[in-house]
């Protein structure tokens, strides 16, 4: 994971629930890449055709309630969203994003000092978020140690990989 | 927060630290316990791919898996097929035997209650938010997402950060008419759905303990739109009463220290209060039946189902009432029982006469309508009164679409006079 991530923000509103980001219709879709094509469909339709690798979403409180569905955060992991910054998140989702490898984390006031289209710079263990326009910025506890090695690690999959596969080789006759 | 020593336990903390192998955790404290049960819905589709890309050859403990699809049962759509195929042939590599297959599906946490799989002192995760359902039985229980499920299903545990307890004490009495479903809406409307992100609920008081086992798996089911990780009831006899027959695995049980440190606790007084229904867009815009009634509301839809409430109880409760009217004209009253026992329940007690009788669609056990993606979908305008959980906008079909949340009497007195009405005229 990159200490400092750069983009282009996408703001949405507080209490954006996981139906608004990927209606239940599309929960048998499992291709992220078909999936991506549908995301945010209620909450912010414009996104799925106009957002970029490397945008940055700013939202207000409790982003991701509603369902475990890990559509949510695979089908911005598609998009290829640099990070996903909120004033606060809906559990399932933050540990669903962070296991993906999506760098997440919970800025409070963060929604105020952005407008869609602004430039955000996120430094992710400084615990600051600057918007490049207004230069305002908003700091927040940086994640605990526990979360950054699994974003460092690219996400949950990677880390278990790497603890069985250790696992394996200290078992193995020599 | 500084709580080094001196302080009790909630019941949340008891549990983790039991999980972590612990003495005592501390809120915000960062843990890995050891997981007592792990479930698997359809989303469990998603969770093989990880686990194989994990590099992991074998399930941590098959007698501590169970898979049980409900989402779409049978398939409706060849998506829904697949995810299913891929279940199936997962649970025939692994070694997986409690996989509840079409025939004697239900509800993924109707399963797990009727089955015994969650006992007192269980660390239980599931692959949907409902799984804080069953912290009914005392146990923590939440929901995760597949990814994270693969990791559990390799390993058998998972990191969990302790969370801070609110403690609901409830007090009075329910008067006739007036349900757990209103219990929890009530609480909903006071605490809102941010009112418990990241934090245990731990429901107690006199009016708690005498809740049967349906209303309190109602009650913590509902935790979920409070943002909550987890909803718990202190075991008692109830719990051991239900439990005794079917209990999969050895008790924990646990109580919260008298001298327990809460991070907020909420006083709720049953004594008169009227029933309650969550107007769209979200279940906790909260507001006394009688009052909405008054609005004369029309109805396009009624749906009696989901894991929130469409258990025997429910569905005796909404046939009483059922009796003797019809369904009003131009109203779809859609009644999906929580499991397939249940159904079958429903037809040696002739509940399902009952509603077929008056106009009504009895299906086959499964989420049905309350996601959106299975049948009985909206229309953008239409309003649908209903016994599940969630009224985001898009929540049963078209964004537009309004959904009224209540109790299961209250969606059959919907259903009889074609809009969202106080039950209580009809008792």
């Amino acid at each position: 994971m990159k200490d400092v991530i750069e983009g282009r923000v996408w703001t949405l509103g507080r209490d954006v629930d996981t139906d608004g980001i990927i209606s239940g219709k599309y929960l048998t879709i499992i291709d992220p890449q078909e999936l991506k094509k549908h995301v945010f469909e209620i909450a912010l339709p414009e996104f799925a055709k106009e957002a970029q690798p490397g945008d940055i979403i700013v939202a207000d409180e409790n982003f991701g309630s509603g369902s475990s569905r890990e559509h949510a955060p695979q089908a911005m992991k598609a998009i290829g969203v640099g990070a996903i910054v909120a004033d606060s998140f809906a559990r399932i989702f933050f540990r669903n994003a962070i296991n993906l490898g999506l760098p997440t984390v919970e800025a409070r006031g963060v929604r105020a000092i952005f407008e869609k289209g602004d430039t955000a710079r996120l430094e992710m263990r400084a615990g600051r978020i600057t918007n490049l326009r207004t230069q305002r910025s908003v700091t927040f506890p940086p994640l605990p140690p526990h979360l950054l090695s699994l974003l460092d690690a690219g996400g949950l999959v990677e880390k278990v990989r790497v603890e069985l596969a250790a696992r394996k080789a200290a078992s193995a006759p020599p | 927060m500084t709580r080094s020593n001196g302080h009790g336990l909630t019941l949340a903390e008891k549990v983790l630290a039991r999980a972590a192998g612990t003495e005592r955790v501390v809120p915000g404290e960062i843990v890995e316990g050891n997981v007592d049960l792990a479930m698997m819905h359809e989303q469990g589709a998603q969770t093989v791919a990880p686990f194989h890309q994990m590099g992991a050859e074998k399930v941590w403990d098959t007698d501590r898996v169970v898979i049980a699809i409900d989402h779409w049962v049978p398939a409706s759509t060849e998506g829904a097929a697949v995810l299913h195929r891929i279940l199936r042939k997962f649970a025939a590599e692994t070694n997986l035997p409690h996989f509840y297959d079409v025939g004697q599906h239900g509800i993924c946490h109707q399963i797990l209650a009727e089955n015994g799989w969650v006992v007192p002192g269980d660390l239980a995760v599931g692959t949907d938010s409902h799984t804080n359902m069953l912290g009914a039985m005392g146990a923590v229980a939440a929901g995760i997402g597949p990814t994270e499920m693969a990791a559990v299903l390799a390993l058998g545990r998972l990191w969990l950060k302790v969370p801070p307890t609110v403690q609901i004490r409830v007090h009075g009495a329910m008067g006739p008419g007036v349900t757990a479903k209103d219990l929890v809406l009530r609480i909903l409307g006071e605490i809102k759905t941010t009112g418990a992100t990241y934090k245990s609920v731990e429901f107690t008081g006199p009016a708690i303990r005498a809740l049967s086992m349906p209303e309190r798996f109602t009650i913590c089911n509902m935790t979920t739109e409070m943002g909550a990780k987890c909803g718990m009831v202190a075991p008692d006899q109830t719990t051991f009463d239900y439990l005794a027959p079917i209990a999969k695995h050895a008790m924990h049980p646990m109580t919260p220290d008298a001298d327990a440190e809460y991070e907020r606790v909420v006083d709720i007084d049953l004594d008169g209060m009227p029933p309650m229904v969550a107007c769209p867009y979200s279940p906790d815009n909260v507001r006394p039946l009688p009052e909405v009634a008054r609005e004369h509301i029309k109805v396009d839809q009624v749906f009696l189902g989901s894991c929130t409430n469409a258990r025997i109880e429910d569905l005796r409760e909404g046939a009483a009432l059922m009796k003797g009217h019809q369904v009003a004209k131009g109203v779809r009253f859609i009644v999906s029982p929580a499991s397939t026992k249940i159904y079958d329940q429903c037809l040696k007690e002739g509940i399902i006469q009952t509603f077929t009788d008056a106009g009504a669609v009895f299906t086959n056990s499964s989420c049905s309508a309350c996601f959106g993606g299975n049948m009985g979908i909206l229309a953008p305008d239409e309003v649908c009164a209903s016994s599940s959980n969630r009224n985001f906008p898009g929540r049963m079909g078209a964004k537009e679409a309004r959904i009224y949340l209540m109790s299961p009497a209250a969606t059959v007195a919907a259903a009889i006079r074609g809009e969202v009405v106080d039950h209580r005229e009809l008792l």
